[in-house]
């Protein structure tokens, strides 16, 4: 049984219909990559699953339970974690703070607890601040430690936003352009981390447009065009795909070099696995 | 994890949170020394009260990001309440002044849960709104409260004593006082807390980590009440008397400002703007005309030189030197 079933949904911003009838289906423990032009839909989509925007039609249901309509706190609660494409740092906190906060759904804590400092708080407290130290080694940001997180370079941010978002132990991690502004070494560290994470059980769901890093670290990859589901399967199906290649280059008037043709340029273009060739929108 | 008591308290006394504390408590234990006669004393007492206003009142601004202008509403409301049943209805005032308090806090459960889930400034609109309509039901129920005249309140009396005098408010002021640093001060080293902040950072993310937002703010609104309401029953029964001045929309408005003057998301800073601008509108009297001019002008003059508000202005500025 699938862990995350996306049914039929459909969203529309005034007369412009962002997401139509999008279906899929997403595997536990795997990595699944959502592609697709600028404007395709990518963001509206993982708004949608995590309860920011609520679907026009459709359901959306995690482990069989339907989530649809909930407020946003609901599908955090029921493992749904996310990060952001624009950065949503808490700003006002140290990194190690905005880690431990990312806690939050793991530590039950009463007011009159929070009030009094009772000795059961700061134990709870204490392996909270364990925790989250752990988790900025894991993203490589152990020497941000103390830092102000309004003081922390662009790539250490969007790891940080990484390692909140696992703070609270998610069932499905959705990274929204994790790479995006990030030089190769750091999309290649960000590479390692998201297979370690999957290798761990977490099922990642990755919107990119990094295609190299898309194509090696992805079991599936569903791809999106004007708001519909233009195709699915494996990263080298896709990459093979015409509808796909059409869609990111268009279609090709001049029938000496028909869109279908087997894509060489194409395929090193969208990246094979292993392969050179990034692509950026 | 094998730690003695000892290091512990001298790390307690070495955090911020600690060494903060301790700062305060040496203050108000050795404030009296320079305290020349009974009118310092008063003036004393009312920074103390009106710093607890502001410690609870930063937790909703400072700490959580939401506005209310209403503030004075609650302290009025918390007086008003001990009174009455204290004086009206001769309930002890160990007694009415917890009752009030909570009271108050249901008040603003009940206010709060459909105004905060909206978004923007409805907050500071509704607390306005609330903070009027207190004012004009006790200027106009004059059968309860007395009317615009005010009422006078029984003193506060404890196990059949009477508390009175100057000397003897000052230290339950200054009790109260530390009492509320320590409590707020837990409060936002704690999950509930970083829930408050992380709300203020940015919403969008504090709901993707699980923190209800609605519920969070109404959690630090009812407690921000109940620190003004517990602050204006102890400023009703330490007067003796209470008038509906309390609850004007002008004392609102400088509690707001003692909370941003002082500083923003600081527990010390809510003190010290209590502290400066209680004191103040006192030493300024000796200018008589010119006093409004003169305020207006420490006002601006603050804000332009210390953008965040005194202390954590001056904490940057020390960060800085030190390095």
């Amino acid at each position: 049984m699938s862990l995350l079933a996306v049914e039929n949904v459909s969203k529309a911003f005034g007369g412009v219909l962002a997401i139509e009838g999008v279906s899929f289906d997403i595997e536990p423990g795997a990595v699944h990559s959502i592609i697709g032009p600028n404007g395709a839909g990518k963001t509206t989509l993982l708004n949608m699953l995590t309860g920011i925007y609520v679907p026009d039609a459709g359901s959306i249901r995690l482990d069989g339970r339907e989530l649809r309509g909930e407020p946003t706190h609901r599908f955090a609660a029921a493992g749904i974690g996310r990060t952001f494409q624009n950065l949503q740092v808490f700003f006002n906190m140290s990194a190690l703070q905005n880690v431990m906060t990312g806690r939050h759904l793991r530590e039950r804590c009463s007011l009159f607890a929070a009030m009094l400092r009772t000795p059961a708080l700061t134990r709870a407290e204490a392996s909270c601040l364990e925790v989250a130290r752990g988790l900025l080694r894991r993203v490589g940001l152990a020497e941000y430690e103390h830092a102000a997180s309004d003081a922390m370079p662009y790539g250490a941010l969007k790891r940080l936003e990484i390692a909140r978002a696992l703070a609270a132990e998610p069932q499905v991690l959705l990274l929204d352009e994790p790479a995006a502004g990030l030089n190769q070494t750091e999309a290649r560290e960000i590479n390692v981390l998201i297979k370690s994470l999957a290798a761990e059980g977490t099922t990642v769901i990755l919107v990119e447009h990094n295609m190299k890093l898309v194509m090696d670290v992805s079991d599936h990859v569903l791809v999106l065009d004007h708001g519909r589901k233009l195709a699915e399967g494996t990263p080298a199906a896709i990459a093979s795909n015409p509808l796909v290649i059409e869609a990111y280059l268009g279609v090709d008037d001049d029938p000496k070099t028909p869109a279908a043709s087997p894509p060489e340029g194409i395929s090193a273009l969208l990246g094979r696995p292993g392969e050179g060739g990034a692509w950026h929108a | 994890m094998s730690e003695s008591p000892l290091t512990g308290t001298r790390r307690w006394a070495a955090s911020p949170r600690g060494g903060g504390l301790l700062a305060l408590a040496a203050v108000i234990a050795l404030l009296p020394l320079v305290l020349g006669n009974n009118y310092f004393y008063e003036i004393a007492i009312l920074v103390a009260l009106n710093a607890i206003v502001c410690v609870g009142l930063n937790l909703l601004i400072g700490y959580a990001g939401q506005i209310s202008l209403g503030h004075a509403g609650f302290f009025a409301l918390g007086g008003y309440g001990s009174a009455i049943l204290s004086g009206s209805y001769g309930w002890p005032s160990w007694l009415s002044m917890p009752a009030s308090c909570a009271a108050v806090g249901v008040l603003a459960f009940v206010v709060g849960r459909p105004t905060l889930r909206l978004k923007g400034h409805y907050l500071a609109m509704a607390t306005l709104g609330l903070g009027v309509i207190v004012s004009i039901v006790l200027s106009t129920e004059d059968r309860i409260t007395g009317g615009p005249d005010g009422m006078s309140v029984p003193p506060l009396a404890l196990f059949g004593w009477a508390l009175h005098g100057e000397h003897t408010w000052y230290w339950i002021a200054g009790a109260a006082l530390l009492l509320a640093v320590w409590l707020a001060l837990n409060l936002i080293e704690s999950p509930v807390g970083r829930a408050l902040r992380a709300l203020h950072g940015s919403e969008i993310a504090a709901e993707t980590v699980g923190i209800a937002s609605a519920r969070y703010k109404l959690k630090v609104f009812v407690i921000s009440a109940v620190f003004a309401a517990v602050a204006g029953a102890m400023t009703a029964h330490y007067a003796g008397f209470i008038t509906p001045v309390k609850a004007s929309f002008m004392h609102s408005v400088e509690l707001v400002i003692m909370v941003v003057f002082g500083g923003m998301a600081s527990v010390f800073g809510a003190v010290v703007g209590a502290a400066v601008l209680t004191t103040l509108p006192q030493l300024l009297t000796v200018l008589k005309d010119y006093e409004m001019m003169v305020f207006g002008a420490v006002l601006i003059a603050t804000m332009v030189f210390f953008p965040q508000g005194i202390v954590p202005t001056m904490a940057r500025w020390l960060a800085r030197a030190r390095r």
